[in-house]
């Protein structure tokens, strides 16, 4: 029991909080240098292919997971827990520092960083009484005491706004975590390359990735249906790109009118439960193969990008070509795949496969065929974007020869059938999302900043006043003020309080002009202590 | 207009170095003057000195209220007057030129661009010195007893801007479209700003540890007394010994923090406008992209100075050296996350 309360005050200390801040800024580093699942899935297969050794360690350790690690979650939830643990008792002590009067003033009025002496006509009751409302309409919260020795006091204090701020930042960040949790619970997303012409709808079947949070069902997505029209990039004469711009229209309910919208980089489609997102995008060629037996297959196979200037790179797989008209399958089988590199502008050094530019100034595919079996048969699963390479390495499949295609042209291939290269269409990859935390991220935020600023502006500080009665019937009024933060025009605003308070400062007592305002700046040490002998 | 910018970026730099030349005649032989009384005198007064004449600005920590002081006169606000004088109020007229002259880099840039002028790193680094060159002048405006520290502060501006325009340098082209957006503007511009910011505030953070190494180092009676002279400066070894002539350690360490806490919030604010951009550009506000997860380090790098300095328990060079280690992780964001990490940020090579 014991332990567990030296455990709770040592987690809910600052010093604490600190250590873990700095902890999690460490930890956050190694996301930074290991590839991370969560941002390129590829990059990662890559790394552990490329560290045979060390991967499956790393990866034991959450090194490709680090932010959904189970060290990194331990971080800052003792974080957030601390933070309630420290903020939660500060909040009621704010609350009621709110609603109780500010505290007395300490024995040593003079012995504050500010302070002076000043004598008026008025009687001490009466002299309170102005100085508290001259206080108070300059915003400052006060109280008034009256002692059994004749003495008043006033307290006022301003600036709670500071510790408000504070507060207010903090419990800003837990809500930040609350969005977060609330997303990653409530949210979804979904992947896939849309062909220019082609439609698809929100389900999960028609998704090439997916994935869903873990309080989501993938039965209850909204029913929307987008088509890609048309899709158009612009470059500079430098290949950089200037703009994207894809023509797409949507229906939200079944039977509805499709509405229409141009999809941007910045520029999302927004609909009701779902948000739609231009990611990328690159060209499909379309091939025509008439097989030997005069069948013809049309395919349109988008080919994916391999650098800045859109040579793309992909495979188009004909299975249920070269089958005799009557029969389902030959021996060997003679199905047709066919390999491809794609230049928008093809580059003008002979074997040289890399385009020159990303736009279609000079277009040419360069294509391999291979005949044989695909292996598709084997219920293995397959990559659309390349051919089996173990059939090859089997024999199964083999090469029957290479050429480069533009737009328009055939290929006659050994046994007599034909690749037509009818043109390409452009297709676009979109991301499909739905968070539901990001509303209450969006005003976490807001209030984390509005907090944060308040807390470091703020300024928390004390001014009171002791008043005695004088022998002449006025009253001998000693003035201290205490900035509790770091505040460097407090010494002006203490002599503004002084001068609401009039009066002018005893002479016999104060040595004149030391201070243009007549603020006496500390240096109170020297004076006798006859009037303190009371406090 | 483009070439006219390169240009302008060379000459901008050589006034830096030339200003940084006067502010060091100030700090290397000013002893006799400005910058020995300002070294000598006790550290708690040190923030009166930019408060307006007489006002005896007091920055009072609750701490220790009742240490003596004594009463400070608006008189010595400035630098004194002499020789070195000169030097050093040439250093900030050559500082305001280098800055005019360095303006006109990022306005002949846009001009080339045909957008604002900060769309890839290169563009980043010129305007984030710019803010810390004007930052700088607005703090000796109302702070001339700083003047000397110039030299640190146009040393770092003409060896980024060197580096800038002889390594980072590239040919002003519109935008990609992952950048047209109205938060680019805000983002980019917060970024800069708070970096230009947090620059201008490592300085006295740097220097605070400097000059307290350099009281440990030459004994308790250096920062005690005015009129003493600091003894044994041989004792003292680079770069504790810079600390001789600078400002005392507790003026230093208070502008430290609230540099910082001006910066920290544009900081923030330039983060969440990130975020808000990440989300219409890429569909999540947030990925752990390396340049995010290195902004995010930063930030809570600074929150922990920042949370250091208000825990009682932890000392003020202790909370400082957190600072400096924050300025670290913001340089390896710039300079390293730039040129190694490869995410969706890196192909604009942007922030
Ligand atoms: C979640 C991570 C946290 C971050 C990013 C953070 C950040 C900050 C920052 C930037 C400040 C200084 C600005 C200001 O005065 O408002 C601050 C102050 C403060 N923090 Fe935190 N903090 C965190 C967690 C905590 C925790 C766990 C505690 C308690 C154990 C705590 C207690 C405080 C207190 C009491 C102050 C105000 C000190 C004062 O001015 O009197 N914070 N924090």
């Amino acid at each position: 029991m014991r332990s567990v309360r030296a455990f709770w005050r040592w987690l809910t200390s600052m010093r604490t909080a600190l250590v873990l801040l700095l902890v999690l800024a460490i930890a956050a580093v190694p996301g930074s240098i290991f590839p991370q699942r969560a941002v390129s899935r590829e990059a990662v297969e890559k790394y552990i292919d490329e560290h045979p050794d060390l991967a499956p360690l790393l990866d034991r350790l959450w090194a490709f997971d680090v932010y959904a690690s189970p060290w990194f979650s331990a971080v800052y939830l003792l974080l957030f827990i601390s933070l309630v643990g420290c903020l939660v008792p500060r909040l009621r002590q704010h609350l009621a520092n709110l609603v109780k009067p500010p505290p007395d003033a300490p024995a040593r009025l003079e012995r504050l960083p500010h302070s002076t002496t000043r004598e008026v006509g008025q009687g001490p009751t009466e002299a309170a009484q102005t100085i508290r409302l001259a206080l108070r309409r300059s915003q400052w919260r006060t109280a008034l005491r009256s002692h059994a020795d004749g003495t008043v006091t006033v307290a006022a204090e301003k600036g709670y706004l500071k510790e408000t701020g504070n507060l207010l930042f903090h419990f800003a960040l837990l809500s930040l975590l609350v969005g977060l949790a609330w997303g990653a619970w409530y949210g979804w997303h979904g992947n896939r390359l849309v062909v220019a012409g082609e439609e698809f709808c929100n389900t999960l079947q028609q998704y090439d990735e997916y994935s869903l949070g873990a309080r989501t069902s993938g039965d209850r997505l909204p029913p929307f249906c987008v088509t890609l029209h048309d899709f158009q990039a612009e470059f500079l004469d430098t290949g950089q790109p200037a703009r994207y711009v894809a023509d797409v229209s949507y229906v939200e309910d079944l039977g509805e009118a499709p509405r229409s919208w141009t999809l941007q980089v910045n520029h999302p489609l927004r609909l009701s439960g779902a948000n739609v997102y231009l990611i990328g995008h690159g060209y499909a060629p379309v091939l025509r193969y008439t097989d030997q037996y005069g069948q013809v297959f049309t395919t349109t196979v988008p080919f994916l990008p391999v650098d800045g200037m859109l040579t793309s790179e992909g495979v188009a797989k004909f299975p249920y070509a070269n089958v005799p008209p009557g029969q389902t399958s030959t021996d060997p089988p003679a199905q047709l795949g066919l390999t491809g590199v794609y230049q928008p502008t093809a580059n003008p050094e002979p074997g040289v496969p890399a385009s020159i530019f990303p736009a279609e100034r000079d277009p040419v595919l360069t294509l391999t065929a291979w005949q044989g079996d695909l292996g598709l048969g084997s219920g293995a699963p397959q990559s659309v974007y390349a051919l089996d390479q173990r059939q090859i390495a089997l024999g199964r499949l083999t090469q029957v020869g290479t050429e480069t295609l533009r737009p328009g042209e055939s290929w006659t291939l050994p046994d007599g059938s034909t690749v037509e290269f009818l043109g390409t269409r452009p297709w676009i990859t979109v991301s499909v999302r739905h968070d539901p935390g990001q509303g209450l991220m969006l005003f976490g935020a807001g209030a984390v900043l509005v907090g944060l600023m308040v807390s470091l502006s703020g300024k928390r500080r004390r001014v009171w006043a002791r008043i005695r009665p004088a022998d002449d019937g006025g009253s001998l009024i000693t003035l201290g003020g205490l900035a509790r933060t770091e505040y460097p025009g407090f010494a002006d605003e203490f002599a503004r309080v002084v001068a609401q308070v009039g009066g002018a400062s005893p002479p016999e007592r104060e040595p004149a002009g030391v201070s243009n305002a007549g603020v006496r700046e500390r240096g109170a040490s020297a004076r006798p202590g006859v009037d303190e002998a009371k406090d | 207009m483009a070439e006219l910018s390169d240009t302008l970026l060379l000459v901008a730099a050589v006034i830096y170095v030339a200003a940084m030349l006067g502010y060091l005649v100030e700090f290397a032989f000013g002893t006799r003057g400005a910058v020995a009384r300002v070294a000598m005198r006790p550290a708690r007064e040190l923030v009166a000195v930019g408060a307006p004449a007489g006002g005896g600005a007091f920055g009072v920590d609750i701490v220790s209220p009742v240490q003596p002081d004594r009463p400070e006169r608006g008189g010595e606000a400035t630098p004194g007057p002499g020789r070195t004088g000169v030097a050093g109020a040439i250093g900030v007229a050559l500082t305001a030129v280098g800055l005019a002259v360095h303006v006109a880099v990022l306005v002949t840039r846009g001009m080339a661009a045909g957008r604002v002028p900060w769309g890839n790193m290169y563009e980043f680094v010129v305007t984030l010195t710019a803010v810390f060159a004007l930052g700088w002048l607005v703090l000796l405006a109302t702070r001339p007893s700083l003047r000397p520290l110039g030299v640190f502060v146009t040393g770092a501006q003409a060896l980024l801007l060197g580096f800038a325009g002889l390594v980072l340098t590239t040919p002003a082209a519109p935008l990609m479209p992952a950048l047209q957006s109205v938060w680019l503007k805000i983002h980019v511009s917060a970024a800069a700003a708070a970096s230009g910011l947090l620059l201008l505030a490592f300085v006295p953070a740097a220097l605070y540890l400097i000059r307290t190494g350099y009281d440990a180092r030459s004994g308790p009676a250096a920062d005690e007394s005015a009129g003493d002279e600091a003894p044994a400066p041989t004792a003292v070894r680079f770069p504790y010994s810079l600390g001789r002539a600078l400002p005392a350690a507790d003026s230093l360490e208070r502008l430290a923090f609230r540099l910082h806490a001006f910066a920290f919030p544009i900081w923030t604010l330039a983060i969440i406008c990130g975020a808000i951009w990440a989300e219409s550009a890429w569909g999540r506000y947030w990925g752990w992209d390396p340049k995010e997860t290195w902004s995010f380090i930063s930030w809570v790098a600074y929150a922990a100075y920042l949370h250091a300095r208000a825990t009682p328990s932890v000392k003020r060079t202790t909370a400082t050296w957190f600072a400096v280690a924050a300025w670290l992780t913001m340089l390896i964001n710039l300079y390293v996350i730039n040129f190694v990490a490869v995410g969706l940020h890196s192909y604009a090579g942007l922030d």
